[in-house]
């Protein structure tokens, strides 16, 4: 029955979303028919809440193991633990195709409820916009991914889950993901929207931006935890390997970036109208094209998912109607939306204009390198593209766009000059020169690691200049979020530049009681024993490792053996000090009887990971900023009304 | 449109560029060319024991006798050839012949899910080293190819048998048989 | 600095440094394609014509049954990977992977030594039932055959 009843309110939803096209479609061609643009909104919530409770449902189902119901047989199991059974619905193609849509009509809702400062003529085109490319989805999902199917009799026991995916933060990790992807539908539908009736000013930027940030702080957590999942999950010791799912959450993160810094120019300045616009589609068409990507089998990576060419066929053509129809729009309407004001290159404007330019030239490269072993396919040869493509090249525009970063806030808008601002600069330098100095004269470092280490702390530095001179107690909470999340972004940078540059590796064959040194530290095989856990058993090693002949401290790596389905991982162990982490992953026993031991010393590498959540923090105090504003406003705005009414009674009696 | 125009453009172009890759590779899948290459070739010489205690194993020479089979790829550990049972029951009640490869398989789990799921086949061979499997070129479970009376492969289908295939499936089987 | 400069001609120089900036992306980026990407190997190509000593590829294929070795160090590992036609020898320091055992496939990043030992700085092996590396899909078929007949 649960089954039936999530499937009958996704199809009641999927109704509802046509509804909401029309009646937007119609109410715009009217030019404001009262009737049928009041639906507008009461559907798009209704169909949010329908998203919902089908969503819930097939949580039910997984939480109660209903094995008669395929996608739960083929991808849970009565003996795993219940948070796995959860992440279980999500974790395969249907259910997070199901969480998609359940994402898209959700933040369609609450800009229904929420949204009321555009005109209504954009705001109905925006909500037809977001019913149109939810249908796509719905179409998706219920003709070639239904996730409540039944089998013709409950299967005896269910087949799993990837046992690589049976980790909490992985749990956690898809569904922030796809409220990060599907959150920039509103930058698409807003754009889309704003274009149909060609209202695009600072109104429209200031509408959208909030909602760009809520989805690009999922979009940043989520990108981070993964990260962070990557590289004690895999057993690598890396954290990015520029793989293809990693790229397809990169990229609508820097086209995001991008959208947030040229709509801050949009809402204070106007300028930047096609420019931004174009961001909103290319933002969530990214999305689209990451998830296309992974989904289709097209490319496949370490994460893979289910390859079916149909299904990538079928999101290809809606890629091909969504993106292509609002880029052919754009091409129709640009012209007639460009003009807007002036500024001067040295301006806050022209500073972003630069951090635009340079983070939509990293976007082409990722874009470019993740599609290149398409492209040579085509002709018949095979490649991968690594880290020796993406470093280098993105560095030739991330450096620039550091640099500039550093500089950029301190300058005022519309007109500035650099002599203004000479002070600061001069100090940025200067750190950055010592630091450089001191670097080169302490041993030698390969060139990005050296780049990325002396402009991580001028950076750092750079980044909280803004605040001087300024009241801190009466800042803007906006102003805090930018600095926070610039700082955020220098520490990210000092971690990735101190991981590769002091890393220090051993790999060893241990007998019990060996001592092996890693960097500053000296870790002992005291034994390696059997334990258990809830669905698998592991060899376990039991180590004790000590700072500089400090106090041993205990750390346990496994080699995990599932056993439905059958298969193995790695389980690393991680020791974390302030200053960096020791990293220890368990091989196989060799034939005298020694373990293989890999160990790594990581300075600093935490940082990358404290950073991102730095700049994740910042966006949401931007946000919240923004929030209490709005409420402030509405507050202010009600009370006005209130006191307009009392006199207006006052003058009648 | 005022002058200059063009630039907006740009993007759509680009956009039609990545489409008609990502088209020319989808339309043209290494899965695809593995199919077409066993179309039209004969069955491997196989000779399979029993895999159920009441059919017969299957041997490729008992299934030249000049009508055509279906013969249906599969395993007990496979949901989706769970979800396909009803179909091949389906299509045996139309009077297609089904014939089954059971896929490194325990006797006890085939019992199993015959039991549950019924048993539609008329031979069932057990492949334990999946031998049958790479040698008819399928590359996963279930799998259903379409065989003429003379042993040659005339349709292969690739994952479950969904309701809307069978009608196709029972065409095919008729031009094989014809 | 834009005084005197016409807005149309202000929008104009931006477009094109824009442009120049994206274009040049894109051009950069082929060329470092071209040099950085790393090709792919079965056992066969590399032995007909090996790529240059030291150039990082990637070489993909069977592990072959009873080629797998530790090295007395515990922790290098010997084995030798064959598609059925030709066989390279690799060497491989470091934890292998989970499922990595003789008869299943692999693919190895690393780069041909001299002495025509292929050395691997990281191993895929395949993840699952589910997983075959892209590149070995097309070689699944006589790659299969070739190991089904090892194990007989």
């Amino acid at each position: 029955m649960i089954a039936e009843f999530g499937l009958a309110a996704l199809w009641l939803a999927a109704a509802l979303a046509a509804l909401q096209l029309f009646a937007g479609a119609s109410a715009l061609r009217g030019g404001g028919a009262g009737q049928v643009s009041a639906l507008v909104r009461p559907v798009a919530v209704v169909q949010g809440v329908l998203t919902a409770l089908s969503f819930a449902a097939l949580l039910l189902l997984f939480v109660r193991t209903d094995l008669s119901v395929k996608l739960v047989a083929a991808n849970s199991h009565s003996a795993k633990p219940l948070i796995y059974k959860l992440a279980g619905a999500w974790g395969n193609h249907e259910g997070s195709m199901l969480l998609w849509v359940t994402v898209m009509a959700g933040m369609g809702a609450l800009i229904a409820l929420l949204e009321r400062r555009l005109p209504e003529r954009t705001m109905l085109a925006t909500l037809a916009t977001q019913a149109f490319v939810g249908l796509g989805f719905y179409a998706f999902l219920l003709f070639s991914s239904n996730p409540f199917e039944r089998l013709p009799a409950p299967a005896p026991e269910g087949m799993g889950l990837n046992p690589l995916l049976q980790d909490i933060g992985l749990a956690f990790h898809p569904p922030t993901l796809y409220l990060g992807y599907v959150g920039l539908s509103l930058a698409f539908s807003f754009a889309v929207g704003a274009l149909l009736t060609g209202e695009v000013g600072p109104a429209f930027a200031r509408v959208m931006r909030p909602w760009v940030l809520l989805a690009w702080i999922f979009l940043t957590i989520g990108i981070t935890a993964g990260s962070y999942w990557a590289y004690y999950e895999l057993g690598w010791g890396g954290w990015w390997f520029w793989d293809p799912v990693e790229n397809a959450s990169l990229m609508p993160w820097l086209a995001g970036t991008a959208l947030l810094h040229s709509a801050s120019v949009l809402a204070a300045r106007d300028a930047l109208r096609a420019w931004t616009v174009m961001l909103g589609v290319v933002a969530f068409s990214m999305s689209m094209v990451g998830t296309f990507l992974v989904r289709s089998g097209i490319l496949t990576s370490v994460h893979a998912f289910a390859v079916d060419p149909e299904r990538g066929t079928f999101i290809l053509v809606l890629l091909a109607i969504y993106i292509g129809g609002a880029l052919t729009l754009f091409a129709l309407r640009a012209g007639s939306i460009a003009e807007g004001e002036r500024f001067s290159a040295t301006s806050r404007e022209g500073a972003l204009v630069f951090n635009n330019v340079m983070l939509s030239a990293i976007l082409g490269i990722v874009l470019l390198g993740t599609l290149y072993p398409l492209l040579t396919e085509a002709f018949g040869v095979k490649v991968s593209v690594g880290p020796p493509y993406f470093n280098p090249v993105s560095a030739i525009f991330a450096v620039p766009m550091l640099v500039v970063m550093a500089a950029g806030p301190l300058l005022r808008w519309r007109k500035d000059r650099l002599a203004r601002v000479r002070g600061p600069l001069i100090l940025i330098g200067l750190v950055f020169a010592a630091l450089l100095a001191a670097l080169l004269v302490w041993r030698p470092f390969g060139l990005l690691p050296l780049l990325g280490l002396t402009l991580s702390v001028p950076l750092a530095v750079a980044s909280v200049l803004p605040l001087r001179g300024r009241d801190l107690r009466r800042l803007p909470l906006a102003v805090w979020g930018m600095v926070i999340a610039h700082f955020g972004l220098a520490v990210a940078l000092f971690g990735m530049a101190a991981d590769s540059a002091l890393t220090v590796e051993k790999l060893a064959a241990a007998k019990i009681g060996d001592v092996t040194k890693v960097g500053p530290w000296t870790v002992e095989l005291e034994g390696v024993e059997p334990v258990g856990g809830p669905n698998w058993i592991a060899l376990e090693g039991r180590m004790s490792a000590s700072y500089r002949g400090g106090k041993p401290i205990p750390i346990a790596p496994q080699s995990r053996s599932f056993w439905a389905p059958p298969q193995q991982t790695t389980e690393s162990a991680l020791l974390t000090r302030w200053n960096g982490q020791l990293y220890a992953v368990l091989g196989d026993e060799t034939d005298d009887g020694r373990w293989q031991l890999r160990l790594w010393w990581k300075p600093f590498v935490t940082c990358i990971w404290f950073g991102g959540l730095l700049v994740a923090l910042g966006g949401f105090l931007a946000l919240l900023g923004r929030v209490a504003t709005d409420l402030r406003r509405r507050v202010a705005t009600h009370k006005i009304a209130v006191r307009k009414r009392e006199l207006e009674k006052a003058q009648g009696q | 449109m005022m002058r200059g125009g063009w630039k907006f453009w740009l993007p759509l172009a680009l956009f039609a560029g990545f489409v008609v890759l990502v088209a020319v590779q989808l339309l043209d899948p290494a899965e695809r060319e593995v199919e077409s290459a066993m179309i039209g070739k004969p069955l491997p010489e196989f000779a399979l024991r029993a895999a159920s205690p009441d059919r017969p194993g299957l041997v490729t020479a008992e299934l030249k006798d000049g009508k055509p089979h279906l013969l249906n790829i599969w395993a007990s550990w496979c949901i989706p050839c769970a979800a396909e049972a009803p179909q091949l029951e389906i299509l045996r009640r139309q009077g297609a012949d089904v014939v089954g490869v059971a896929i490194r398989d325990r006797p006890e789990d085939v019992a199993a899910f015959l039991g549950r799921y019924g048993n539609p086949y008329s031979r069932l061979g057990a492949d334990d080293l999946s031998e049958v499997q790479f040698g008819i070129g399928s590359s996963g479970v279930p799998e259903t190819f379409v065989v003429d009376g003379k042993g040659i492969i005339r349709y292969q289908h690739i994952g479950e048998i969904r309701p809307e295939h069978v009608p196709m499936l029972l065409q095919k089987l008729k031009e094989a048989g014809a | 600095m834009n005084t005197g400069i016409k807005p149309k001609h202000q929008r104009l120089v931006l477009v094109v440094i824009a442009l120049a900036a994206l274009v040049g992306a894109g051009l950069l980026a082929a060329w470092a394609l071209r040099s950085q990407a790393s090709y792919f190997y079965v056992p066969s190509e590399m032995q007909a014509a090996p790529p240059q000593v030291g150039q990082a590829v990637r070489l993909g294929g069977m592990v072959e049954q009873g080629s797998l070795k530790t090295l007395p160090d515990g922790v290098t590992i010997s084995f030798v990977v064959q598609d059925g036609k030709a066989r390279i020898p690799v060497r491989y320091a470091g934890i292998v992977p989970d499922l990595f055992v003789e008869g299943s496939g692999v693919v190895a990043e690393g780069r041909l030594d001299p002495a025509g030992t292929f050395v691997a700085d990281t191993l895929l092996a395949k993840h699952d039932e589910n997983y075959v590396p892209r590149e070995l899909k097309d070689m699944t078929e006589a790659q299969a055959k070739a190991a089904v007949a090892e194990t007989r």
